[in-house]
């Protein structure tokens, strides 16, 4: 015991001067897994982009259960990591427990909200970005019904369904919008199977695009679009290329850059404040790649930029479901 | 809820039903024999990955369900070994594979893909088409039984009559040969198929690989036929809802058919209306996710009938002491 004491003792003492002076960051990727080919991924492609410019190294780890959150978080603040970004809404309530006891670690939260002079909150503007792929599933539905997948059902996701929702009423006021959510549980982010049942009982009420907000569960509900010939959007990354000719468009959500940002700032972050980037900063948007140019007519590049220029000059006002939670324009 | 929307519930059913089938009479004939297998969720979990990677590699979908059914019968070959040779204690095991299955899988697949513990997508041969039966096409237009054989039956993957076809076989071989007299035997009371000079080592091993057997077509269907590759930890509790439909069942085959039907149903029904009004009170869908679990509370209680396990069940059997 007294072995094992001294050597843990010593092993800490490594890791805590190692830190001192080195002080890399530190990114902890969600449930969904590192390479969901969506936001997690995103946030690598940010953290791998600061890695190659500047040489330098990051720390990472993937959760594997809701248990890990608040022990990977005290390992890598133990550990000297600085800043330590975490990737999605489920770690506010770890954070605000552990923050406290690393004032002088700079704590990040992509997604969360953390009320805490040591933590930076990083959001997004889903609703806008959501409101401009709304508006492209409307002209580029064939019939009047359109459908959302939801991974699982919290506020942030119902912020996504909301903000589509209002997108494609501003194009068509009779159109309906289905709204089905995976599951209640962090396992609807994994859930393929599902998600394509869903897909296929949206195609039977009659919807001809349907946009996957559902992390991992995302991939069975583009496979499903595709294999039953109705257009998808893909959420987050820009999933285009999964399916050249039968992913409309994404809405993309630059994980990326914030992560890259707060990697570039290293002990300059500002931290104890809240960014929210949105359609203005190009945190959030819709993706035209060569997979999909085709699929985009002028009519409906002319219609989205004018509703992307209204958001932003505040003529058109994006409903935020977090702000009341409610929607206007669906019913969940 | 009009003919076409029923159709279109009942087709959903029958995809989400097959995997339970299968899984569930895996369970029967592992379990018939007086092993209880608590593991099937792993094995399904292992023949998912090992079809998915196998049949994207080669691209053959038929060697891919070959793999899944190896995978499958691997696991199948430790559960026996701990719990036919070594008399372990079944459900400790069950739960271990479940364990190794959950890890091994995204742990090859990453040092094998590098896709984050899932399989490329497939496509072309490497995935079980849609089978059409014979004149589906010229029957669609026939009033009501046409679109039930066209829309309903016609145009799965063909591992889905595969399973159906699994039960009335399952029954022959259970009920109708000296093989599954034995076998049955073999879970109530081993001592005296061992009097008869039956080997109660042989006919467990032969229970569990063909449970495993049938879990690793079960997994194949739900990388391979519903989706196209592997995702991590993509079975998602179905062998668990297997475990429940044979308990509700009470071990019988036909009943094992039903119960995976109806929670294959009860499934379709909460992804369709995820609130559904019953006289006016919004049933939300949790309830629906729950139902099986709850029907088989309800069963094993004794409210409805009673669910007798095969006697000898979880007891390694010891020869004569």
């Amino acid at each position: 015991m007294t072995m094992m004491r001294t050597l843990l003792g010593a092993a800490t003492a490594t890791a805590l001067t190692a830190g001192a002076g080195l002080a890399e960051p530190a990114l902890i990727f969600d449930l969904g897994g590192k390479f969901d080919k969506s936001f997690n991924e995103s946030a690598y492609m940010g953290a791998e982009r600061w890695a190659e410019e500047t040489g330098g190294e990051y720390l990472e780890i993937e959760m594997q259960s809701e248990a890990q959150r608040e022990q990977a978080l005290r390992r890598f603040a133990e550990a000297g990591a600085n800043p330590i970004i975490t990737t999605g809404f489920a770690f506010s309530d770890p954070i605000a427990q552990v923050a406290p006891d690393y004032p002088d670690t700079d704590f990040v939260t992509i997604d969360g909200y953390v009320d805490a002079p040591n933590v930076l909150t990083i959001g997004f503007a889903e609703h806008q970005g959501s409101y401009l792929v709304g508006v492209l599933a409307a002209m580029a539905s064939e019939g009047d019904t359109v459908g959302f997948i939801g991974g699982m059902d919290v506020p942030l996701i119902r912020k996504f369904a909301c903000g589509y929702a209002q997108g494609v009423k501003a194009v068509n006021p009779d159109a309906t919008v289905i709204s089905n959510m995976t599951g209640t549980t962090p396992a609807a982010w994994n859930d393929p199977v599902t998600g394509s049942e869903l897909t296929r009982a949206q195609i039977g009420q009659g919807a001809d695009v349907i946009y996957a907000a559902a992390g991992g569960t995302g991939v069975g509900i583009l496979q499903t679009a595709a294999d039953e010939d109705i257009l998808s959007i893909g959420v987050d990354s820009n999933q285009n290329y999964l399916h050249p000719g039968q992913v409309l468009t994404s809405m993309t959500k630059r994980v990326d850059n914030a992560v890259y940002d707060v990697m570039m700032s290293g002990d300059d972050l500002e931290t104890g404040t809240v960014q929210i980037l949105g359609l203005a900063d190009d945190g959030v948007g819709y993706a035209v790649d060569e997979y999909n140019e085709e699929m985009i007519t002028e009519e409906m590049a002319a219609r989205v930029e004018e509703a992307k220029a209204n958001i932003i000059s505040g003529d058109v006002e994006v409903h935020d479901y977090t702000s009341d939670d409610s929607c206007p324009d669906l019913s969940f | 809820m009009d003919f076409a929307t029923l159709l279109q519930i009942l087709d959903s059913t029958l995809r989400l039903s097959a995997p339970l089938i299968l899984a569930c009479l895996a369970g029967l004939f592992s379990e018939r024999a007086g092993i209880l297998d608590i593991g099937l969720e792993g094995k399904m979990l292992v023949a998912a990955f090992a079809s998915g990677a196998v049949a994207y590699t080669t691209g053959s979908v038929w060697i891919g369900l070959l793999a899944a059914i190896g995978a499958s019968m691997a696991l199948s070959a430790i559960h026996g070994v701990a719990s036919i040779t070594f008399r372990g204690n079944q459900l400790i095991s069950g739960v271990a594979l479940n364990f190794l299955a959950a890890g091994m899988t995204v742990l090859i697949a990453q040092s094998w893909f590098g896709q984050g513990g899932r399989t490329p997508s497939l496509f072309g041969g490497a995935r079980f088409e849609p089978v059409t039966l014979p004149f589906a096409e010229s029957l669609a237009d026939v009033p009501i039984l046409g679109p039930i054989y066209a829309d309903l039956l016609s145009g799965h993957s063909i591992l889905v009559y595969v399973a159906l076809l699994t039960v009335p076989l399952t029954w022959w071989v259970l009920f109708r040969t000296r093989f599954g007299l034995r076998l049955r035997a073999v879970g109530e009371n081993p001592a005296a198929v061992d009097t008869a000079g039956v080997s109660v080592v042989g006919l467990r091993y032969a229970s569990v690989a063909i449970a495993g057997l049938l879990c690793g077509i079960a997994g194949s269907y739900l990388s391979t036929g519903l989706q196209a590759g592997f995702v991590k930890d993509m079975t998602a509790g179905r062998g668990y809802i297997a475990l429940a439909a044979l308990i509700f069942a009470k071990w019988r085959p036909w009943y094992a058919l039903g119960a995976c039907l109806l929670f294959g149903l009860l499934q379709a029904l909460a992804l369709r209306y995820q609130n559904l009004d019953i006289f006016g009170i919004p049933l939300p869908t949790q309830i629906m996710d729950a139902a099986p679990y709850i029907l088989t509370v309800v069963i094993l209680a004794g409210f409805v009938g009673k669910a007798i396990p095969p006697r000898a069940g979880g007891e390694p059997y010891v020869k004569e002491r």
